[in-house]
This record gives structure tokens, sequence and C-alpha cells, in this order.
């Protein structure tokens, strides 16, 4: 997707849904829906937040764009740079660590090229290396978009690579649907 | 077998729909309570379950819903703290994932009580998939007439919605967690004003953990009586324990307050031993932020007595000998385990996951970290080991909320336990564990 000014807006079923969300708080208090707004706009725009989505929300919600970029910069789900197609983020805290965490992480890096926190060269890929993701009892433990992989090993990160190049899987949908 | 009060139907297929929680009973605590109790007399009864928070803090709820202001026509709000980001905690997915409607039950008890027309479940924003579950079970909820205008005739109206945040731990702070709920960053907030005073929109508010709230129906069904007779001393109830690490059978498992330790770690009805046949070497015993108890502490307190599942054995000692319940989140290490490592990857956690607010949390985490990494690595000093202890004495209790102290009792127990370990590293310039 490019990000124009007009691309950047939501289409009307999106709208609707936003719309629905601002409903659920106080009349005045729409700026509760910044969160899940963030997410619904991110999935839209390729997995990350530029300034133009951010200053479109603020638009959206009635406030000040820096009312956006303060949240969109304290929470760990809102990417501000550009990520690949489909973003797998693996659990580096202590049960995952205890359960082979960080050998996960390198089979992934290995398998890919790249580190943590970069993107394959075809923009197939981003590693992102994230802290507990409440699941410990099958660690180690990814999470891809909003499902969940536990009980990991490299096996399965193979098998699981090798899906998602044949179906070109993209991390990036509304997390609402 | 133990009683069941939150896992007694978990494993009936299909428990996510209203159609098969009807059957086996559910909402009939809602029909009850709406018809014979008053919302006081809902306080009443939850404040002699004597049960306590079950997000870690372990607070008495009836007293908590007790302090909530009535006096003014504001609106109160009742809400769900479904942040579980505690490492080792996994307990709420399960209920959120398997049985969202007695979530949604014990919310419409909950808002009943504290007179909350609107409630909301905030839900940690990594687990969009389980809200989607929540969403589906609350749209059923209102088409049964369970929620909505005029609940079952009763002239109690409820709204209920499910909030998601955008990944940080500290919004399992209950002020942090309203600041997010209106859509601003995750700082924590000064106390005094509480949330039950100034809560949610500046409204007098109540935040309960997912464990706590989906308790109520059984309380209300089964009657405080019943589940105070349940489990030891203080620690009334049942408790859900998140069992992971080296141990032979990881999971959840609900266990009556009261259970010895060693039954639970060594039990096949629990967690079934140590892998490997290896050897118990470590626990945190109620998620990270509690104090690591080394084998011979976890099993026995220093006192020689048995150490039980509860609230009060788990503490005693203090933090010299003792640890906490906290979340339940039961993190076992056996002898491989290097206890700088696995300090070091708490002490990454907490300096990713301070808000920034207070200088000795924002910057002594980071502190710690670099130092454990320097450690861990073999380029610490025994000066080091001191400067940890030091640096975590300084952030405890010099914060506006608890995360402070949860950064700080994992590194002052580690190293009062294992300080050997730690020194080991210090003088072979190396992990002496390092696979």
């Amino acid at each position: 997707m490019q990000n124009t000014k007009n691309t950047t807006e939501f289409n009307s079923e999106t709208l609707d849904l936003v719309n629905k969300i601002i409903r659920r708080y106080p009349q005045g208090r729409q700026k509760s829906a910044l969160l899940p707004v963030l997410h619904i706009a991110q999935s839209e725009n390729s997995g990350w937040l530029s300034s133009e989505v951010m200053d479109y929300v603020a638009s959206l919600l009635e406030i000040q764009p820096i009312e956006v970029y303060e949240v969109a910069s304290f929470y760990s789900m809102y990417n501000l740079q550009p990520v690949g197609n489909c973003v797998i983020e693996v659990c580096q805290t202590g049960p995952c660590w205890l359960k082979g965490s960080e050998e996960l992480i390198a089979h992934f890096e290995k398998k890919l090229g790249i580190k943590p926190g970069e993107t394959t060269a075809d923009g197939r890929f981003t590693i992102k290396t994230v802290e507990c993701l409440a699941a410990c009892g099958n660690a180690p433990v990814i999470q891809v978009g909003t499902e969940y992989h536990e009980n990991m090993t490299s096996e399965k990160a193979d098998q699981l690579l090798s899906n998602w190049t044949a179906e070109n899987k993209c991390s990036h949908t509304n997390p609402y649907l | 077998m133990a009683q069941q009060i939150l896992l007694n139907d978990i494993k009936v297929p299909g428990l996510a729909s209203f159609e098969v929680y009807r059957k086996l009973g559910g909402y009939a605590s809602v029909e009850k309570t709406l018809k014979y109790f008053t919302p006081d007399e809902v306080t009443a009864e939850v404040k002699k379950s004597g049960m306590r928070g079950r997000g870690g803090a372990g607070f008495p709820t009836g007293m908590k819903w007790g302090f909530l202001d009535k006096s003014t026509n504001n609106p109160r709000y009742f809400v769900c703290n479904f942040d579980e980001s505690e490492p080792g905690t996994f307990k709420d997915r399960h209920i959120g994932q398997l049985n969202p409607h007695q979530l949604i039950e014990g919310m419409i008890l909950g808002s009943y009580a504290l007179g909350a027309k609107t409630s909301y479940i905030y839900i940690r924003g990594e687990l969009f998939y389980v809200l989607r579950i929540i969403e589906k079970a609350i749209e059923e909820a209102y088409a049964n007439g369970f929620l909505g205008k005029n609940i079952l005739g009763s002239g109690y109206s409820l709204d209920l919605y499910c909030q998601p945040g955008g990944g940080a731990y500290i919004c399992g702070e209950e002020t942090a967690l309203i600041e997010s709920l209106e859509g601003k960053r995750g700082n924590p907030r000064i106390k005094p004003p509480f949330p039950a005073i100034v809560g949610l929109y500046d409204c007098p508010t109540v935040v309960n953990n997912v464990e706590t709230i989906a308790a109520l129906p059984w309380i209300m069904n089964n009657g405080a009586d019943a589940y105070a007779a349940i489990g030891v001393g203080n620690s009334k109830g049942t408790k859900l324990i998140s069992a992971c690490g080296h141990i032979n059978k990881p999971g959840i498992y609900e266990i009556e307050l009261g259970l010895p330790v060693e039954e639970f770690i060594y039990s096949d009805q629990y967690c079934g031993g140590i892998r490997n046949g290896n050897k118990l070497k470590a626990v945190v015993a109620g998620g990270s932020s509690v104090p690591i108890l080394p084998a011979d502490l976890i099993l026995k307190t220093a006192k020689g007595e048995t150490r039980l599942m509860s609230y009060e054995s788990l503490a005693e000692g203090g933090f010299e000998t003792g640890t906490m319940l906290g979340s339940g989140g039961f993190i076992v290490m056996d002898e491989t385990t290097c206890m700088v490592k696995n300090l070091l990857t708490f002490a990454r956690f907490y300096h990713h996951e301070s808000c920034g607010q207070c200088s000795p949390c924002r910057e002594g985490t980071g502190w710690i970290e670099k130092i454990l990494q320097r450690i861990e690595d073999g380029r610490g000093t025994m000066k080091d080991i001191d400067l940890l202890v030091s640096i975590s004495k300084h952030i405890e209790g010099n914060t506006i909320c608890p995360l402070g102290d949860a950064a700080a009792w994992p590194v002052a127990s580690a190293v009062r336990h294992f300080r050997q370990e730690f020194e080991d590293h210090v003088k072979l310039q190396k992990c002496p564990l390092s696979r």
C-alpha cells in the first residue's frame, strides 16, 4: 500500500467498525478508542504506523496528533518503521529461555539471514524479539499476527517458514476479523 | 481430587459457546443474584468468602469493593484486568479462551454489586485471538438477555465491552490500565486517590483480575461459607497455578490453597516431577516478580516446616527465606540452569517494561541488566555483585508503582541465595553452566 493521503483513509466497512468501537465509551471519551484503532490502522498499512496514518487516526478521533504519537511510541505492538510482510515475534523472557528460545532465535537468524529487528531483503520476513507472551507452559512461543505458535522447535520453525513462504504469508490482517 | 471451582468444565467440548455453557448450569448465579440479592448483599457475600485478588497482590476482594465511593451520582465502573503479562503466568488466557462465559457471568455479578452500568474487559493486545472469542461470547450473552437493558426483567442494565492493550506489562498495574483504557500511555498514577474514588474517567472504579471475577459465579451459587471452607488460614478457596519450566507436566492446575509445594512439584496429578529425573535447583513461585527460592527453601521453610501453596506459608520467613504466592506463575528450574542468566532475562524484561516515569526504575533497571550481562559474559567483578544489590535497594520503595519493587526483589533474592554462583562467574570469567 502506498502511504499517500488518499490511501491512508479507511474504507466504509472499517469506518463502521471504528465507529462501533467509539460508541463503547461515554460521550467525549472517544480517545479511549485510540489503542484499538491504532491496531486496525497498522494492519491496514502493511504492519506499521507512518506519521500520515497517525495523523489520520488523530483526525478520526478528534484528538491532537501528538496524543497519537506518544501512545504509538509507548506500546511495543506498534511499529513506527516499515516491517516485512510476515513479522515473527519470538518470546525471550525467562520461561521461554529455560525451554530454548535462544536456540530458536538463532535458528530463525540462520534460516533467514537476518538479526532480530531486521527484515529480509525480499521484504517477506521480519524477526522481532518480544517479552513474555503469557503462554509459558508451552514454551518456547512465537507470535505471528494474532496467531500463537507454541512448543516451538527448529523442525516446527522450518515447517512454518516453508508454509509461510509458499503462501506468501501476511501477518497484517485486521485483528478484529 | 481437589475441589474444582474454575476448571470443573474446562475440558467440555464447545464450552465457549453459550448453549453448552448454559446447559452446564451457566448463568444460574445471575438468575439467583438479580432476584434474591441486593448489590450490597453481593459485596457482603464476597467479603465473607475471604477471597483475595488473584492478580498477584492478594488483596481481599470484598474489602476492595467496599472502598468504592457510592456517595456521588457519577457513573461507577467495573474493569477486568486481563493484561496477563507477568512472566510465568498463563492462567487467565486459559479461562478467556476456553470458558469466556464464566468470565462474563462474573462480570455481570461484579458490575451489579458495584452498580456499574458499563464494564470493560481490558485484555493485552497480544491476545487478540482471545478477544475475538470473548467478543463472540458477549454477543451471545446479549442475544440471550444476560447483557443489555433490563437483564432478566430485573431492572438492572449492563453493557460490557472488550478492549485490547498495545503491548505493555505495566498496564497490569491498575492505574496504568485505567490510563491505557482512556487511550493514553500506560503511566501509573500517583495514589491516593485510589481508583475506588477516582478511577476510569475520574469516576469510582474497581479493577479485578480475570481469575477473581471468574470465581464469583461459584461463590454466588454455593455461598460464601462453602468457598471459605476450602483452603487454609487466610488463604481461602482455590487458586490457578500456571506451572512451567523444567517439569514433566507444564500446565494450568487448580489447587486448593494449602497443598504442600513438594506434592505440587512431584505428584503426577500436578507437575509430575523434574524433567529427565534432574535435580530441582530453584523455584519462582508466584511470577517473575517474587523472590526466587532454592530447592531446600521452597520445599521447607527455614524452620523446617512443610512449605504449603498458600499466601501465608509461601511468605513464611519474609524476604530472607520466603517468597510470595503472587499470581501463581510457578517457574521451576533444574540443576542445569544458570541463576545469573535466568535473572538477566528477567532484568531485561523489567528494563523493557519500565514506563520511564520514575528515575530509580527507569535508570536502575537498565543498570541492573547491563551489570548482569557483564557478569554472565565473564567481564564482571566482585564489586558488581554488591552493586546489583545496592541498585535494587535504591529502586525498592522509591517508585510510583510496584514495578520497581518487582524488578528489585528477584535481584536481591537471587544474590542472597545463589551468591556463590555469581562469584564463580567472576572468578572463572565465564558462565560455569554455559552450553
